[in-house]
């Protein structure tokens, strides 16, 4: 069902423990040869490797930091032009690409429902330019621009929420400790028409001061503490959940990685009330 | 087959006869009817082309890289605010090497807001690596849009052409409209050298590191220089097909002339009236109509100037802190000529105001009057 064939090459630019590297390869494996990508600045606008190299045995156009959504919707209607309604454009980029800068050229290309795939994979701050707070760092994280006297004040942006309320016909979360899951939404996705999006929480060991062999386990944990859920939003409005969360408490997940070290008994109490506020919520909309 | 029709009309449907194939664009004043003919023609089948209507001329800019990196004719226009918007994707869309054709109806930019007329906006581009051209009339508008989708084509740089807020955009004129099938000979379908393709894969625009991204460069700016003569032999052939031509500059009356007016757009048509007059009057005036702007076409307006002794440049723009763009650009090329003119520089019509016969009149009496120019430029037609 999926690619045996490595669609991406070892030889990439990406740190030790890079969960948008693992992101990659397995959604390659899911979406085949047929496939073009759109790299809008973004830790893999470097990963991909500097010319003449690419680390991606598929075509790729890199763009500007806010035209992922963009330059695929324009590449779409060039291919159909050139008769190939086949090949299916993806556009990969990373959360501030996606929550923050290209918010708005992704929010007129779900509206017009373009034919065109978009990734976000999320490692929760601006790692490119050397982790600087995205509107997808969560509350309380330590970054370059919130230090840890002064942590980030705000609690993440709910894209998926934004993203459903364009009533796009599909919309998923995944990550790297889930591939099978991963590849089973971005194949669902493959074969849908119109806009879909797939939100890949993404671990930075660099970004997140964690050990690079905790990546999958951190992604495991992000979804067994509720804190990033798996679910499927299909027409905006049919809510699935995928995965069910073994209820740990997010502390278990906090206080692996360094970017929490500095939280209070009281700031991760805040984090648990609002994750079990956010999980209630998903969960009556799963069974509305 | 002659229609009347608006400049704005005249874009649509030389873009039309052009046969684009994806045109993404964004409503603004006063560019807005280019973009609502060309949704017509495009819903009526009239123009077979896919047409993406964004929510900003940033992605309008960032569709058309797409659109044309995966091998297609391209076409968007904007103005003022929208081109201003547009100028990150401007240098991304000739670094690429994507030749789209872009219209600008030049509009002043704000603050304070103004919709009129003013070539500040285009100028503000000038090192983008896209190519400029400034229309005087609709049917040069016509003609050029087609003349530009040539000339990107061949060198693999974007073109832009320019035409007047309301002067030339909302201002009817008999236009002769080219026979569909002499068009499609003059511009057969674009053939991209390179594009994306999942059965030859390649990376576009990927990290390139000092050791190569001056070679990029260095590629554009021959290209660019090339771009003269393309543009030429372009304009050349076209005369041939249509019996237009309009030349890189467009000298008016220059025989014997000790004084030439320079200047672009739609008042080089008030320009033409007034060096009639002025000849009419025994005054030996003349008149050189700028139509490529980048390349600069120096050689070719050296020719002319080469013996005139004063040379009076109009500006419908301004960089601040130096003065009217046109005249700046004419100093530089000449700088280093032994034998050249005086260069009076001059603004007029900024924001859309009048550029009236009198107003000529007035740079050429003042150009007359003066010895030497003046170190800054002179602002004419101000309210007293
Ligand atoms: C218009 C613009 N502003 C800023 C930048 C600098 N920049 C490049 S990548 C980046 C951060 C990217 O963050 P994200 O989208 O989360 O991807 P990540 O680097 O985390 O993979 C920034 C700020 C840019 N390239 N373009
Ligand atoms: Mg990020």
């Amino acid at each position: 069902m999926y690619e045996r064939r490595e669609l991406m090459y070892a030889g990439h630019q990406a740190c030790a423990g890079c969960g948008a590297t693992m992101s990659m390869r397995y959604a390659l494996k899911a979406l085949g040869e047929k496939t073009i990508l759109v790299i809008p600045a973004c830790c893999w606008s470097v990963l991909a490797g500097p010319f003449p190299y690419s680390a991606l045995q598929v075509p790729v156009i890199h763009t500007a930091f806010e035209t992922g959504a963009s330059t695929a919707s324009g590449i779409k209607a060039g291919l159909e032009m050139r008769g190939d309604t086949e090949t299916t454009v993806a556009a990969w980029v990373g959360d501030g690409g996606t929550f923050d800068i290209g918010i708005q050229a992704l929010s007129g290309a779900a509206e017009r429902n373009d034919d065109i795939m978009y990734f976000c994979y999320d490692n929760e701050a601006y790692m490119n330019t050397g982790i600087q707070r995205s509107s997808a760092t969560p509350f309380g994280t330590w970054t370059t621009t919130t230090p840890a006297n002064h942590p980030k004040g705000q609690p993440k942006k709910n894209m998926m929420e934004i993203m459903a309320a364009h009533r796009i016909p599909y919309a998923a979360t995944c990550t790297v400790a889930f591939p099978e899951d991963m590849m089973r939404k971005i194949s669902k996705a493959k074969a849908i028409r119109g806009t879909r999006f797939i939100h890949i929480y993404s671990p930075c060991p660099t970004g997140w001061k964690a050990p690079s062999s905790l990546s999958v386990k951190i992604a495991r944990l992000a979804v067994h503490t509720k804190i990033f859920p798996l679910y499927e939003v299909e027409g905006g409005e049919r809510y699935n959940i995928n995965v069910d969360p073994k209820n740990l408490p997010v502390d278990e997940y906090l206080r692996l990685q360094g970017r929490f070290a500095h939280l209070t008994d009281d700031e991760v109490h805040t984090t648990q009330e609002t994750v079990d506020r956010e999980w209630e919520r998903l969960v009556k909309k799963a069974l509305d | 087959m002659k229609k009347i029709m608006v400049g704005n009309h005249a874009v649509s449907w030389g873009v039309m006869l052009s046969r684009a194939e994806v045109i993404s664009a964004y409503p603004i004043t006063p560019q807005t009817t280019i973009v609502e003919e060309l949704s017509v023609l495009c819903a009526d089948g009239r123009l077979k082309a896919k047409f993406i209507p964004v929510e900003s001329e940033h992605s309008a800019m960032a569709c058309c890289v797409g659109a044309a990196a995966a091998g297609v004719r391209t076409f968007t226009a904007t103005s003022g605010q929208g081109l201003a918007l547009m100028h990150e994707m401007l240098h991304w869309a000739s670094g690429a090497r994507l030749p789209i054709v872009m219209a600008t109806v030049n509009r002043a930019l704000g603050s304070p807001w103004n919709i009129w007329g003013e070539q500040t906006d285009s100028l503000s581009q000038r090192d983008t690596g896209w190519l400029q051209l400034y229309c005087e009339s609709n049917q040069e508008v016509l003609d050029t849009v087609i003349q530009a989708f040539k000339i990107a084509e061949e060198i693999s740089l974007p073109v832009m052409l320019n035409l007047d807020a309301f002067f030339l955009s909302h201002t009817a004129e008999p236009v002769e409209i080219p026979e569909q099938s002499l068009v499609d000979d003059f511009l057969p379908p674009y053939q991209p050298e390179f594009r994306l393709d999942p059965k030859n894969p390649h990376s576009f625009g990927c990290m390139t590191p000092p050791e190569y991204y001056m070679e990029f460069r260095y590629k554009i700016q021959q290209s660019m220089l090339q771009g003269k003569a393309v543009a030429q032999q372009v304009d050349d052939a076209f005369g041939r097909v249509f019996g237009r031509k309009y030349g890189l500059i467009e000298p008016y009356r220059c025989e014997g002339a000790d004084l030439i007016l320079i200047t672009s757009g739609a008042i080089a048509s008030t320009a033409r009236v007034v060096v009639d007059n002025l000849r009419e009057k025994g005054r030996k005036v003349g008149m050189v109509k700028v139509r490529l702007f980048r390349p600069f076409p120096k050689d070719e307006l050296l020719e002319i100037l080469r013996q005139v002794e004063k040379v009076a440049v109009v500006d419908r723009n301004v960089s601040f802190g130096v003065g009217g763009i046109f005249a700046h650009e004419m100093r530089a090329a000449l700088c280093n000529e032994k034998v050249r003119p005086a260069i009076f520089s001059y603004i007029a019509g900024l924001g859309g105001r009048d550029v009236t016969p009198p107003v000529l009149n007035d740079v050429i009496y003042q150009t007359y009057k003066r010895q030497e120019p003046e170190a800054q430029s002179v602002w004419v037609g101000m309210r007293s």
